[in-house]
């Protein structure tokens, strides 16, 4: 996964190009450099986002980086999978001043290239280490954030992750074109040599629970959503059905280059896109997406709906599944009925859609028996209830952030939860051992 | 104002100091003027006329010779030069101004010259140059650089009784228009003005080059240009100068014993630049670092431009507004005192980036604020929450990606309409009516400056202080 397979390399190249340095100059300098500016508000890490474009304009890229770092640890990753949109970009004054707003996300992805490749590391904000330590449950971006805060303070960190890898869905689940598994990884290689521990491949059951309990001053948890909704129909659990983050994680990691056939993707969020999109670069020749409500309802983004109208994906409004229809290990049919506003299906308006695979991408569930498991801390439907300004739990000892507190947001906002909760750990772990 | 534009449209065609020219557009002696072929592209492009790049004992050049300062992604905003003098034969020179002259008898050819400080050799280059066919003569007493280390150029043009000397020598021989080109490198450039008009010369250029150092290469520590690893200073000049060229320009024109016609050079680009010289009282314009930059097709838009905005205000010739703004330049100790405006915002136009309240607070007097949502607080500084206060709360809030599915978000929302908070407020009480907001605010118009009726009568600084009682 640190190299990128050559099918998917050529078929899944940079959505946004890089910009040439003489046009991130031009660019930086078209940036009017507000006061107390309103992407910077915009932002959940509230990267300082005048002072580092003003840096590339200057020329002082190093200093644009740390930034960048200063605010948000997975700043590279955060260039490239942010939906600017409806962030920085979003906020952006030219967008009252009949211009375009300035590519802050390219600018960000500019400067943060450029730390790697002069082979740029993190910093401490202490020097030496300190009495305390905190375990971290997860490696996404959550826990990656809450780590290094962490580690760059001095204390000692422990990152429990299921996978082989760390990541999470940065490195498993956000479009090849947007961020290379191989990115994320190297973004977090700068974590680990801040010498934060992982250990990965562990299951987080009630006894390796109480040890940590016993082992840690602090836990926090990042351990984000569980599996798919599945496909809640007759036929559902046919193995053609399969889940869209699983299918995603499949194709970055190499075991799938090539998808045949037509491709019927439910649901209408930003991962059936992702899924759609991917399913139409691995080859199927038609994939339609199959959601119950009209376009307006629909969660993914507007951007993210115009890129999959580009890719060629085509859109069935107001359809239900009602049904999956096999040949044995072959799927038929996704056998669909019109549904109106209200989601009553309409009399007689039954049909199959012909489709050698079925993609889901309805949502996933929390992980309710891990989180049940964790002794005092409270749940509000599935999601761990936090203090905001903290990230703590009603049970003291434990920390929580990014999508198992937030119910599935962005990078950007696991990445500013993580770091929250650090700094209120490090105010606690300064307390505790003066 | 005139007694009105024919239909033909104004008339540009000027007379200065007894040169005819179709235009007032010239090109300044410099590398766009350095040979024939060059200069009859230029009058085909419309160039009214060009002083020819300075004739004189034959030179070598450097390489490089030029360097720029860039600014915010354009280039050349100020451009410098350590070129000297024509590298050409003076026969070539003499002849092609001849042949020109003999194609294009409608442009003005005007010879610029410099030679050792020597009565015969000043005598014997004016001959030549007159002989060639030239319309006038341009004396170069302003190159401020290699020539004026063999005592010509600038340093000639720094010491008033040099160039009252060979002014005279000139006119002593010279049967077309003298032009004295002025150095701005003096710490008050009416002298030479006075030294050329005591001396009996025609009339002025000015500016020359300003002396500069460009910059210096921060990877060799060389500063530029470059020649094999050494600088020497340079003459400075394009977009960057031009406020320092009007400033000389109205210097002298201002000047009852130094005013003589006067040709305006520094920064000119566009048809703006030549009209704002041409109301401080110069009657042509010379042209140089633009058309370096984009070429001699630039006089198209100057003359079509100038044209344009002379017809709306009713100007038939440049003599109709000649000098019109030169009344309205006086001292300090002239202006209006009781004279207040104060700045207002715009709301409509406002797109919140608050450049204007970081530079009234940092900047200026504090009297812009925040705080439309809270109410105005009129009043001294100590009233308001400072920039640094007002970063830290938005630090401190959360804020998090509006998701569809999670929130109740409106999908076209009102991302074209500046939040209400963000739209600073005037303390019009507070208000020095500066001017530094409206100058930072990037949207035209959005911030005004108006007056406001103080009921005093318009008192200067002079007169307050007449009675000698008080040095306000």
């Amino acid at each position: 996964m640190r190299e990128q397979h050559p099918i998917i390399a050529e078929r899944f190249r940079d959505l946004h190009p890089p910009f040439a340095p003489q046009a991130a100059v031009v660019e930086a300098n078209r940036c009017l450099n507000c006061f107390d500016a309103p992407c910077t508000a915009a932002c959940p890490t509230h990267i300082d986002v005048p002072k580092f474009i003003k840096k590339i304009a200057s020329g002082n890229l190093n200093g644009s980086a740390r930034t960048i770092l200063d605010a948000n640890v997975l700043g590279a990753s955060c260039s490239r999978v942010c939906p600017v949109d409806v962030l920085c970009e979003g906020a952006c004054v030219m967008n009252h001043h009949n211009e375009q707003p300035i590519e802050i996300g390219r600018l960000q992805r500019f400067a943060m290239d450029a730390f790697h490749a002069r082979g740029g590391k993190l910093t401490k904000k202490f020097e030496g280490r300190r009495e305390g330590k905190v375990a971290c449950i997860g490696a996404g971006p959550a826990s990656l954030a809450c780590a290094a805060e962490l580690a760059q303070q001095g204390f000692a960190v422990t990152v429990f992750e299921r996978r082989p890898l760390p990541g999470g869905l940065n490195t498993y689940g956000v479009a090849e074109y947007k961020l290379p598994a191989w990115s994320s990884l190297r973004e977090i290689e700068l974590i680990e040599e801040l010498g934060v521990e992982f250990r990965f491949g562990v299951e987080i059951d009630a006894e390796k629970l109480a040890e940590i309990e016993r082992d840690f001053d602090f836990v926090f948890i990042g351990v984000g959503l569980g599996a798919g909704h599945g496909l809640k129909v007759p036929g559902g659990d046919h193995s053609g059905v399969v889940d869209a983050l699983g299918f995603i994680a499949a194709y970055k990691t190499a075991k799938i280059t090539h998808t045949a056939g037509k491709v019927a993707v439910i649901g209408a969020g930003n991962t059936a896109i992702d899924a759609a999109n991917a399913a139409l670069r691995l080859g199927a020749e038609e994939v339609s997406i199959v959601y119950r409500r009209k376009r307006e309802s629909m969660s993914a983004f507007e951007f993210e709906y115009e890129h999959a109208k580009q890719e060629g994906a085509r859109f069935l409004w107001q359809t239900m599944p009602v049904r999956v229809s096999a040949d044995g290990g072959m799927l038929e049919f996704l056998d669909c009925t019109r549904v109106d506003d209200a989601l009553r299906p309409v009399a007689g308006s039954e049909f199959s859609l012909a489709c050698d695979l079925i993609i889901t991408a309805v949502g996933q569930s929390p992980l309710v028996e891990l989180l049940e498991s964790l002794k005092g801390v409270a749940l509000d439907k599935g999601r761990v209830v936090v203090e905001p300004r903290t990230g703590q739990t009603t049970n003291p000892k434990y920390f929580a952030g990014g999508d198992c507190v937030n119910g599935g947001r962005e990078v950007v906002d696991a990445v500013a939860d993580g770091k929250r909760a650090a700094i209120a750990m490090v105010h606690e772990l300064e307390a505790a051992y003066v | 104002m005139s007694e009105g534009v024919s239909d033909r449209g104004p008339n540009l065609a000027v007379n200065f100091a007894g040169i005819a020219s179709p235009n007032p557009f010239w090109l300044a002696s410099a590398p766009p003027t350095n040979c024939g072929e060059q200069v009859m592209r230029a009058f085909d492009a419309g160039w009214g006329g060009a002083v020819w790049k300075t004739i004189g004992e034959q030179v070598t050049n450097t390489a490089s010779r030029y360097s720029s300062i860039d600014w915010e992604g354009r280039r050349m905003m100020g451009f410098n030069n350590i070129e000297l003098i024509s590298d050409r034969p003076l026969e070539v020179n003499l002849r092609e101004i001849t042949e020109v002259k003999k194609r294009y008898p409608k442009n003005a050819v005007i010879a610029s010259l410099m030679v050792e400080s020597k009565r015969e050799a000043w005598h014997r280059i004016v001959q030549q140059a007159e002989d060639a066919g030239s319309d006038g003569l341009e004396l170069n007493f302003g190159c401020p650089h290699g020539m004026s280390e063999r005592g010509m150029g600038s340093a000639v043009g720094q010491v008033p009784e040099y160039a009252e000397m060979i002014t005279a020598w000139v006119k002593e021989k010279a049967r077309t228009p003298v032009i004295v080109k002025l150095t701005p490198n003096i710490s008050d450039i009416r002298v030479i003005a006075r030294a050329a008009k005591r001396a009996g010369a025609d009339a002025v250029s000015a500016i020359n080059t300003i002396n500069s150092i460009t910059g210096i290469d921060l990877d060799t520590l060389t500063p530029r240009p470059n020649v094999d690893g050494k600088s020497s200073h340079g003459g400075y000049c394009g977009p960057a100068v031009k406020p320092i060229a009007l400033n000389m320009v109205q210097q002298v024109a201002g000047d009852a014993e130094g005013a003589l016609p006067i040709s305006g050079i520094g920064g000119i680009a566009t048809w703006r630049d030549a009209a704002e010289f041409f109301l401080l009282g110069c009657g042509t314009v010379q042209v140089c670092t633009a058309a370096m930059h984009y070429g001699y097709r630039i006089v198209e838009d100057m003359i079509e431009g100038l044209e344009g905005w002379m017809s709306e205000k009713g100007f038939a010739s440049i003599e109709d507004f000649r000098g019109r703004s030169l009344p309205r330049v006086t001292e300090w100790k002239h202006l209006n005192l009781n004279y207040k405006i104060v700045a207002r915002i715009d709301e409509a136009k406002c797109i919140g980036c608050d450049l204007c309240y970081i530079a009234c607070w940092d900047g200026a007097h504090q009297c812009i604020h925040r705080d439309r949502i809270s109410g105005p607080v009129d009043g001294p500084v100590e009233l308001h929450p400072p920039p640094p206060a007002l970063e830290a709360a938005t630090r401190a809030t959360i804020a998090v990606t509006p998701i569809p599915k999670l929130d109740a978000v409106s999908r076209n929302g009102s991302k074209n309409v500046t939040p209400i908070e963000r739209i600073p407020r005037v303390d019009e009480t507070e208000c020095v009516g500066c001017n530094l907001c409206s100058l930072v605010c990037p949207v035209e118009e959005c911030i005004t400056m108006v007056e406001v009726p103080t009921g005093l009568a318009p008192e200067t600084w002079e007169e307050r202080t007449r009675g000698g009682v008080v040095r306000g």
